[in-house]
């Protein structure tokens, strides 16, 4: 393989992160390869969310190095990592309830977009120009999602599986390198939740890459080029689903200790 | 301004060009043009609290002693300094933005509660400041001898000269607020309100937003202010201590917390509550004030006057159906 031309969009290097006295991240290494989908998993407390919010920048890892495309991402604040090229959604929705579905959306075109307080405040044409431009955006992100139908309504008003497509879209909206999923399917049907396999499939297929927590292992396996194990806060094992599947460790730690 | 505002602004135009024609030819309200100048002037408080608090989500109790530095500014730099009123303005606004600034970036990091009591506890320091530069302040009994607005060889004579200064400042107001809150900066400051952390993964720099809207928001205040005391030409601390504060708030609250117009018609309904209808009850009028927020508060959290238009919007949808 030439190493030189592939940097890894994302390397994660002995991350650590303790809250108090309690270790949630001990000396975590690996990385995710441009273009692929990959999965974390792990059972609840294994320090999944802590490890994607330390990517995201909401919280500070105690030491180790995160890099984004080659550059160190691990002491800038979220807005700046968002601009960078990660975006995000939440494993509790955390959307603007009260705004529209389309004004969502258009939330996530700012780190795309330009206009200051002046130009804001006085409605330059670069401005309105900026302004059309959010909303073409907005709408062809629901679209991409199946939204289309829902862009006037308050977004907390959509049931639960709506809200987590219109995270998704608002994600989206940031035209992302890289793209964190946190529990995208928890709380949906099943039928929601082969539709979101197919939406991640799409997303991967526009060139994004993902880095997915989930616990549904079908949609893990099925999706994913490759699988990282947590466990305790510890790395567990890493490969493809097939290898993870074999793993006797991850095996013991699912499915309890063969006797 | 967007096409959805354009209606609403011209209706206001007409109105308030219009209200003087009306005012100066019947007797009973001629004196409405004073408490109208009063009621604008409030309003561009209003408006500006209205963008941190209903938009960015950011209280304030500090408005009234913003108002007061505006104020005091004016008054000092022309009583003292010899400065015409114009320039006197904009140092003003300057030193009003810089104390903001220093001000909003370590209170803004608090939230809810602690935010309140920061911006109550600069509030209260500003207010003994007033009170107690006596050398500078003219004190508890006042600053006199300001001079009215003007700018060279013009200067503003009569009251409904006053009328329509103020109102065309109501107006910019008007049009900066729903300029900033129709734009990719104002649905930031609505993202910030609803979830800090998820406007921050979105790319929002939420710190340095809420800094600006502060800032913005004082200056504001601190322009009402200087117009405030170019037309009374008198200040004293009393206009800008925290009963002021909460009055401020009310009238954003009365009107609706997320509307630019909502907290115009807000100032107006509470200037005219405390200067023709309440008089009769002197001292208990904070007492009404009380209770206005109490019942605001528990009932109608979105502001008094989005439920009396939603109210009569569904009557007459029943009448015609």
């Amino acid at each position: 393989m030439n190493e030189a031309s592939e940097i890894p969009i994302l390397e994660i290097r002995e991350l650590g992160k303790s809250f108090g006295g309690v270790e949630a991240l001990h000396d975590i290494t690996f990385s995710v390869p441009s273009g692929v989908i990959q999965s974390i998993i792990g059972p609840n407390g294994a320090g999944k969310t802590t490890l994607l919010n330390c990517v995201s920048g909401i919280i500070k890892p105690s030491h180790g190095k995160i890099y984004f495309l080659g550059k160190p991402i691990e002491n800038l604040p979220p807005h700046r990592i968002a601009t960078l090229g990660i975006s995000r959604t939440f494993q509790h929705v955390a959307l603007f309830k009260r705004m529209t579905v389309i004004e969502n959306v258009a939330i996530g075109r700012h780190s795309k977009t330009r206009s200051g307080f002046l130009a804001c405040t006085l409605r330059l044409s670069s401005m309105r120009r900026e302004e059309r431009d959010i909303f073409t955006k907005a709408e062809e992100w629901l679209e991409f999602v199946g939204l289309s139908d829902e862009m006037w309504k308050e977004a907390g008003s959509l049931p639960l599986g709506k809200q987590k497509l219109l995270e998704v879209a608002r994600a989206l909206a940031a035209e992302p390198r890289l793209l964190l999923l946190d529990e995208p399917a928890g709380g949906l049907n099943t039928s929601e939740t082969e539709q979101f396999g197919d939406l991640i499939e799409r997303i991967r297929n526009l060139g994004i890459t993902i880095l997915l927590i989930e616990h549904d292992m079908n949609l893990v396996m099925e999706k994913s080029d490759y699988v990282v194990v947590l466990h305790y806060g510890k790395l567990l094992a890493t490969g493809t689903p097939r290898e993870i599947k074999r793993n006797p460790q991850v095996i013991e730690v699912y499915l309890g200790k063969e006797e | 301004m967007n096409r959805k505002n354009l209606p609403g602004f011209l209706v206001f135009l007409v109105c308030i060009g219009l209200f003087p024609v009306f005012a100066t030819r019947i007797s009973a309200i001629q004196h409405y043009l004073d408490v109208m100048i009063f009621g604008g002037i409030f309003g561009i408080v209003a408006i500006g609290l209205s963008l941190l608090m209903g938009y960015a989500g950011q209280i304030s109790l500090a408005h009234a002693a913003f108002m007061g530095i505006g104020a005091y500014s004016s008054g000092i730099l022309t009583t003292h300094f010899n400065f015409s009123p114009v320039p006197a303005l904009f140092l003003g606004l300057l030193i009003t933005a810089i104390i903001a600034f220093s001000v909003g970036v370590p209170s803004l990091r608090l939230k809810g509660h602690y935010l309140a009591m920061a911006t109550l506890g600069f509030g209260v320091i500003v207010h003994i400041i007033f009170s107690e530069e006596v050398n500078w302040t003219g004190g508890p009994s006042g600053l006199v001898g300001i001079p009215g607005f003007g700018l060279g060889d013009w200067k503003l004579k009569s009251t409904l000269q006053w009328y329509y200064f103020v109102w065309l400042w109501v107006a910019v107001s008007i049009l900066i607020a729903l300029n900033l809150v129709n734009s990719r900066i104002g649905r930031a400051f609505r993202a910030i309100h609803e979830d800090e952390k998820a406007a921050e993964a979105m790319g929002v720099p939420t710190a340095r937003y809420k800094v600006q809207i502060f800032v913005v928001s004082a200056a504001m205040a601190a322009f009402a202010g200087s117009l405030y005391a170019h037309y009374v030409e008198f200040i004293n601390p009393g206009s800008f201590d925290l009963v002021w504060s909460i009055r401020f708030i009310l009238m954003v609250m009365v009107g609706g917390i997320q509307s630019i117009w909502g907290s115009l018609l807000g100032s107006l309904f509470l200037t005219f509550l405390s200067n023709e209808w309440l008089q009769v009850f002197a001292e208990l009028e904070i007492l009404i004030y009380g209770i206005i927020l109490f019942i605001i508060s528990l009932f109608f959290p979105d502001g008094l006057f989005p439920v009396i238009f939603r109210f009569l919007a569904q009557q007459l949808e029943r009448r015609y159906e």
